[in-house]
């Protein structure tokens, strides 16, 4: 077992660019932690530093306390997690396991401690003299991520693991992974693009944008109190809504109407004349559904609806609305940014499934200003976060005691 | 559906797209060996084209067909990409995954075929040379392929020797640069493959059994690090030794490399000079066979057909005349190559591709020179050849396989 810490991680390939840029940030012993961030990030790149695939061209890489900058992958003593996923249909489950060990030489005395070690925390053993075929979906997963357990690495390391598999066989396998994780303690750097699976796996996720720490948080501190828009617009799906507004006093003008800012809300807006206001789906509601009481501490209007959706659990409703030219630029650059597809000028409104909303019409709407944030449109950042510094990387006491 | 193609037969158009894989009706598919994979995996004939059809996530499926086709332009040997069909939706509306479809290689041989048969001494090591060659190749051109292995490889015979292909991209990459580390790593991540896919085959009884998994998976890192070695490394020599320069090319143009760039440099004191060569792209001989024939064939086949061909163009002039290295390539073709591969019975041409078919009967003539003791001509070996050796060779142009031998997984 052992922490991970990075400091001032810097990659430059040939032309000088950085693909990652000067990156701080400490894995506990025992944590699972989460890079994240849309295509050419640096995720990845940052993964192989770790492994050992990448030089690094600057910065300190210190794994169990040791500086393991120039040392080779395989004296790092770190396991990527499904580098090879092929199940051998021959083979025994034992055998599937073992055979990467016989490769290396080991004694077969070892080698049956090792692997029944690891079927029991798998909860294998009774599968073990078994093929794979005989085997569920999640056990086969299983036998796979054996083969990493028998090398008694220090951590684990997944890079888009499961990218390449369909959607019901990549559910069965976060389940697995997130278990097994818990089960062994290990300390675990699992790179996505997927927020889906950055949020329902990590105790803590970190947020990466052309090379560039934004933020560390749990996922629940990066959906609520996002540092910039980047992380606001990345985390979340269906995505935070991106609404322009002018300021005037302690009053926001939005396109939907103005409403007041509570005054340590306001003092932190003061000085810009126009802000981007950030909602949730879930910050808004049908007007219908919402108390009296409550209703005069949001913000009410009228929308025209042109299509809702409804998931079952979900209901959703589109308000396509107009904005400044020069607003809506930035917000579709960031769109392509985030590799979204989301036409950022229409509200996406999480409504109560009881509503009877229709698509059509113009519906009475509520929105929990009190919920929502404001950035500033030039430097991005979030105005109204609360909370600690951003991206400070140091892992978080309760998180680390809470797996290690 | 949508299928976003190279320009190819349409009748892959009217292929059931709107029913998985797994069930499309038997009388379509074509039986060949498979190799373990994640994904369902058929192939189907369409007037004697054999296509691959694999099914697979849409962002996948297209990252791979781009891959394949940038390693293909590279000149690196692959399969063909033929295209990817998304928006499947079954009749009852259900979305289906996308499919990759590639093109069968003819005359190739997957590894299942090759390691349950008999095993002429030396095969397997000449397998492991065409893989190492194959992973050279890809890192030269930038390319890791994280999860090279025998199932994502097929090979095809080339002269004594064997040429490996690329068959599944799903899960590389190109990098630039690639680091040493990264290449190590692919190689390390092989040899777990080929020690796997080996045991998997002798657990099954598949495996001639004078092949050791283990000693054989073993054997590829020393050969990839051999050839790697030979390509890049950096020599020093003194300013009067350019011969040692010119041996080193010629080394690698043996090889079947071409050395694009010779990179010279002085060493601290000035009186000695280190260099590397550049390899620029394999297929040497390949390339100088194809400029005077047209005909294209795997490199050592290409060797040995120049060879033949030198020996043809010196035997023919006549002293003072001077007949040109290419109107001897075109008697060469008209009088010699054409004639002798044409022979085959049409039966008989599955067995082997042409040119694997002319390197086998100059061997044959070799072969049946040394037992008369003088010189056999090559037409009457043809001949014998044809009759006593090919007939009962088994047919490659399609490896059929026995039903216990695929695997669906």
């Amino acid at each position: 077992m052992a922490a991970i810490t990075m400091t001032h991680i810097v990659k430059k390939y040939g032309d000088g660019f950085p693909a990652v840029n000067d990156v701080s940030l400490e894995v506990a012993d025992g944590e699972f932690i989460i890079l994240v961030g849309p295509s050419g990030c640096g995720k990845s790149t940052l993964l192989r530093m770790i492994v050992g695939l990448e030089d690094i061209t600057s910065g300190d890489m210190v794994i169990g306390g040791t500086r393991v900058n120039e040392k080779a992958p395989r004296d790092r003593n770190l396991a990527m997690v499904f580098q090879n996923y092929a199940l051998y249909p021959h083979l025994t489950v034992f055998e599937n396991i073992a055979f990467p060990l016989r490769l290396r030489g080991m004694k077969d005395e070892e080698i049956t401690k090792l692997v029944n070690e690891a079927a029991e925390t798998l909860e294998l053993t009774e599968h073990l003299q078994r093929r794979p075929a005989n085997l569920s979906g999640g056990q086969r997963q299983r036998v796979a991520m054996g083969r990493a357990i028998v090398r008694e690495a220090d951590a684990f390391l997944f890079d888009e693991p499961l990218s390449n598999l369909d959607a019901k066989l990549r559910g069965q396998m976060r389940t697995e992974i997130a278990r097994i994780q818990r089960r062994l303690g290990i300390t675990t750097v699992y790179v996505t693009h997927d927020q889906t699976e950055a949020m329902t796996l990590g105790d803590r996720v970190a947020v990466l944008r052309k090379g560039v720490l934004q933020q560390v948080a749990s996922p629940r501190e990066l959906y609520e109190e996002p540092v910039n828009l980047f992380v606001a617009g990345f985390i979340g799906s269906p995505p935070m809504n991106f609404i322009p507004a002018a300021v005037e006093g302690d009053t926001l003008k939005t396109p939907f109407g103005p409403f007041r800012l509570p005054p340590e809300r306001a003092a932190k807006v003061q000085g810009r004349d126009v802000v981007i206001v950030g909602a949730r789906p879930d910050h808004f509601e049908d007007a219908a559904m919402v108390d009296e009481g409550k209703r005069s501490s949001g913000l009410s209007f009228s929308g025209a609806v042109d299509v809702t959706e409804w998931l079952g659990h979900d209901l959703f409703a589109y308000v396509p609305f107009e904005a400044q030219a020069d607003i809506v630029q930035q917000l579709a650059d960031l769109s392509r940014e985030l590799d979204s597809e989301q036409i950022r000028t229409q509200l996406v409104i999480s409504l109560h499934t009881s509503s009877k909303i229709t698509a059509g019409e113009d519906a009475d709407l509520w929105l929990d200003t009190s919920r929502v944030h404001v950035f500033d449109p030039h430097t991005q950042e979030n105005l109204t976060r609360e909370g600690g510094p951003a991206g400070s990387g140091v892992p978080a006491a309760t998180s680390a005691a809470s797996t290690g | 559906m949508r299928f976003t193609a190279f320009p190819e037969h349409r009748g892959l158009l009217e292929l059931p797209w709107s029913v998985p894989l797994e069930k499309w009706p038997a009388e379509l598919l074509a039986s060949y060996p498979r190799g373990v994979s994640r994904h369902v995996v058929r192939f189907v004939r369409i007037d004697g084209t054999v296509y691959a059809v694999k099914e697979i996530g849409q962002p996948v499926a297209e990252k791979e067909y781009r891959l394949l086709r940038d390693l293909e332009r590279r000149g690196l040997p692959v399969v063909r990409a033929i295209g990817v069909v998304t928006d499947r939706v079954t009749p009852d509306g259900e979305p289906l995954d996308a499919a990759l479809v590639t093109r069968h290689l003819q005359f190739s041989l997957p590894y299942r075929a090759v390691f349950s048969r008999r095993l002429a001494p030396g095969t397997s090591g000449r397998l492991l040379d065409a893989m190492a060659e194959l992973l050279v190749r890809l890192h030269l051109a930038g390319f890791v392929w994280n999860d090279c292995s025998l199932s994502n490889t097929l090979f095809r015979r080339d002269a004594e020797t064997f040429a490996a292909y690329l068959v599944d991209a799903e899960t590389g990459d190109f990098r630039d640069p690639l680091s040493d580390q990264s290449r190590e790593y692919d190689v390390e991540v092989a040899t777990e493959n080929v020690a796997g896919e080996l045991l998997d085959l002798a657990a099954g009884d598949l495996l001639d059994p004078s092949v050791d998994p283990f000693a054989t998976a073993r054997e590829l890192a020393p050969r990839y690090a051999g050839l790697w070695d030979e390509l890049t490394r950096t020599e020093v020599v003194d300013p009067n030794e350019y011969g040692r320069i010119e041996a080193r090319i010629r080394r690698l143009n043996d090889l079947g490399y071409d050395v694009g760039e010779v990179q010279l440099s002085e060493e601290d004191d000035g009186s000695r000079l280190s260099f590397r060569t550049q390899v620029v792209e394999p297929g040497h001989h390949r390339r100088r066979l194809r400029e005077l024939t047209g005909l294209d064939v795997e490199e050592r086949q290409a060797r040995r057909l120049l060879g033949d061909l030198d020996s043809y163009r010196a035997a023919a002039v006549m002293p003072g005349t001077d007949v040109d290295e290419a109107t001897a390539a075109r008697h060469w073709l008209t009088e010699i190559f054409g004639p002798l591969t044409s022979a085959v019975p049409a039966e008989l041409r599955g067995k082997l591709e042409p040119a694997q078919l002319f390197h086998e009967m100059l061997d044959h003539r070799w072969y049946l020179s040394e037992q008369a003791g003088h010189e056999v001509r090559l037409e009457d070996a043809a001949d014998d050849y044809l009759r006593t050796v090919l007939t009962a060779k088994p047919d490659e142009s399609a490896v059929l396989i026995a039903p216990d031998l695929r695997t669906d997984q």
